[in-house]
């Protein structure tokens, strides 16, 4: 595929707002998990919550589009000079040529899960202030963000679980390089809701702890809640930006929340990732895995990872720090890949670890290693089989 | 504005009082009444028994209709990407979900839980057909048909492969009907090809622009595609059944519509 630059980028997480705070807290090996205060859930579980989200006002022609979800995505685009730069990119391009590809897994239906505590008691209907299309309906983070900046070019939402974050790339890629776009806006956006925190208690997959990806006593994942944005342009200049160089896709096709026990989809979507940027393994210096923290992630994905890399190249998984933010997850781990490549450093993955798993044989880092990264692969996978890899570098 | 060009291999297709795409073929080229009834969504029975018992609607029919265009482009659906477009997807499973959360008793199953991702209709169809080829699950509101058609064919255009494109809708019940009214139903699935074969219905080629959106002549399907937003593409699946080189313009975003030229 054809390079494309990452322009602009930020995100928003439990670990801080923007990349002065993100940076930081990887540099100190910060986690931002916390016990489990959010809304009236009751669960022993530990989440990354975004402080200051019930804070945050939409502008007043956007007041329809007002959830948590929504307000999460104003918070990311305002740090960073983000909004500016897009501002600048119309400029450049025009409001039509700027597509909006957004992953998220469940957009606002925190509104609707509070809608229906209050239905009416007589007729069972939602009450008169809910706005189901402008919140709960998948497309309204991108449909926000649209109208947030004015443009009229393509957006969706891709809602592939825990890998839409980084299914964005890809698809605003292909547009660009078919010439129907010359710009975009991709991310991710999730917030905490009921759904996801009882939905992954009931297959048992939330961990009591802050949770440990890697660890041999590794028992579940801690729910997050995060954006990340970043701007896509063609990439004409060498001056030592951020690219996406390749983008793999693959399916399972094994089941619909476990999956392939020996990571054959994941290999696959690595493997194709590097096809599409014209790389071999040995190019890779760093991968920021999908690394939930559940026994058979882990496990599958360190197969993968180690069939095709074998022992040399280091990864880790920064969810420990920002947990698992489903949606965003893809986004945001992309943007942490932007920042180890701007940076000159590998972000360790040992923030809550106590005890590797001695079964698992990829290099895990658990310190940061200060050593720059050319070329750093992202991995992001989800229930229904879905799996992405993403590969980026600086230009030579 | 780049156009993206593809071939359509095969179309299956449910909807109100449409059976399947013969049925709607006879319809649109005005060989056959349009006469409204519910529609008749199969179960899969390429899924085995027990994860066939918990698929909702609108992985029933989105397998259905898919099925049925990969079957009629003679292709091995194991081999085929797919787009999964949809608006709302499984409309019954979330209202359960959200009944439960708000009960005292907020235990959801487990089942109801995987169900819930946008892309539970593309991961029974992996684990029905095995295919491991890329499949994604997107969601634009009212634009499900044309951002599919989209993402399909910006795809064929990528990878010069075929793909499977499935766009559906079902309905939500109660109290969530009021605030999103779906009549009912609707399923299309296209396969499109990078080149010209011996299965091949029409060759498309899809620019975005800002243009007038075309109808349909006949006011109960004028209504239906009004009404449903996978039914968008009724427009398009006429021009086909009728055979004739024609141009149309399919309804998308605000402020961005999708003309399409349609050659036999």
């Amino acid at each position: 595929m054809q390079a494309v630059r990452l322009s602009r980028y930020t995100m928003t997480s439990c670990l801080g707002r923007g990349l002065d705070a993100t940076l930081a807290a990887l540099r100190a090996r910060r986690s931002g998990l916390a016990p489990c205060r959010f809304e009236t859930v009751q669960l022993d579980t530990h989440v990354g919550e975004v402080s200051g989200v019930d804070d945050v006002q939409l502008a007043a022609g956007l007041r329809d589009y007002d959830c948590r979800n929504n307000r999460l995505a104003e918070l990311a685009l305002i740090q960073d000079g983000f909004a500016e730069a897009v501002d600048e990119a119309i400029c450049r391009h025009g409001q039509s040529r700027i597509g909006v590809f957004l992953g998220t897994s469940t957009s606002g239906i925190l509104q609707t899960e509070l809608a229906y505590r209050r239905r009416d008691p007589a007729s069972g209907a939602l009450p008169p202030d809910f706005k189901y299309a402008t919140t709960h309906n998948s497309y309204s983070a991108a449909d926000f963000v649209r109208r947030r900046f004015a443009l009229s070019g393509p957006a969706t939402v891709i809602s592939t679980a825990c890998s839409s974050g980084a299914k964005v790339f890809a698809a605003a890629a292909r547009l660009m390089a078919a010439g129907v776009i010359d710009a975009a806006i991709v991310g991710g956006v999730d917030s905490l809701c009921l759904t996801t925190l009882y939905g992954f208690n009931s297959l048992e997959l939330l961990s009591q702890q802050a949770c440990r990806p890697y660890d041999a006593r590794r028992n579940g994942i801690s729910i997050g809640e995060a954006a990340g944005f970043i701007l896509l342009e063609r990439s004409e200049r060498d001056d030592g930006a951020v690219l996406l160089l390749g983008a793999g896709e693959s399916s399972d096709a094994h089941h619909m929340s476990s999956p392939h026990p020996d990571g054959l989809g994941a290999r696959m979507a690595m493997e194709s990732a590097l096809a599409s940027a014209g790389l071999r393994p040995d190019d890779v210096d760093y991968i920021n895995l999908h690394g939930t923290a559940t026994q058979t992630n882990d496990a599958a994905e360190d197969k993968a990872v180690f069939g095709l890399f074998g022992p040399r190249v280091p990864v880790s998984s920064t969810k420990g720090a920002t947990g698992h933010t489903l949606g965003a997850a893809g986004a945001i781990e992309s943007v942490i890949c932007a920042l180890a490549l701007s940076h000159g450093f590998m972000p360790g993955g040992g923030v809550n670890m106590q005890t590797p798993d001695p079964a698992l044989n990829s290099r895990y880092l658990i310190d940061n290693l200060e050593q720059p990264p050319r070329r750093v692969l992202s991995n992001s996978f989800g229930f229904g089989g879905t799996n992405c890899a993403l590969l980026f570098g600086v230009a030579p | 504005m780049s156009s993206l060009a593809a071939h359509v291999d095969g179309i299956g297709l449910i909807g109100p009082g449409l059976a399947d795409w013969p049925a709607a073929r006879a319809v649109l080229r005005g060989e056959a009444p349009y006469v409204d009834a519910p529609p008749v969504v199969p179960a899969p029975a390429a899924l085995p028994p027990a994860e066939r018992r918990r698929t909702g609607q609108i992985v029933r029919l989105s397998l259905a209709v898919g099925f049925e265009a990969v079957a009629a482009s003679a292709l091995d659906p194991a081999g085929l990407a797919t787009v999964f477009s949809s608006s709302g997807a499984d409309g019954d499973n979330c209202h359960a979900i959200c009944e439960a959360l708000a009960s005292a008793d907020r235990q959801i199953s487990p089942t109801r839980f995987h169900n819930s991702v946008h892309n539970a209709a593309s991961g029974y169809w992996g684990i029905a057909s095995g295919a491991m080829a890329p499949s994604t699950s997107i969601c634009t509101f009212e634009a499900t048909f044309g951002a599919g058609l989209l993402e399909a064919a910006s795809q064929v255009t990528a990878f010069d492969r075929p793909v499977l494109l499935i766009a559906c809708d079902t309905p939500y019940p109660e109290p969530l009907h009021s605030v999103r009214p779906l009549p009912g139903c609707f399923g299309v699935a296209l396969v499109l090809s990078p080149q010209r074969s011996a299965r091949t219905l029409a060759r498309i080629e899809v620019a975005a622009a800002r243009n007038e959106v075309s109808t349909i002549g006949d006011p109960a399907l004028e209504t239906l595609r009004r009404s449903i937003p996978a039914a968008r593409g009724l427009p398009l699946l006429a021009a086909v059944a009728r055979g004739t080189a024609t141009s149309i313009t399919l309804d998308y975003l605000d402020g961005l519509q999708l003309t399409t030229q349609v050659t036999p």
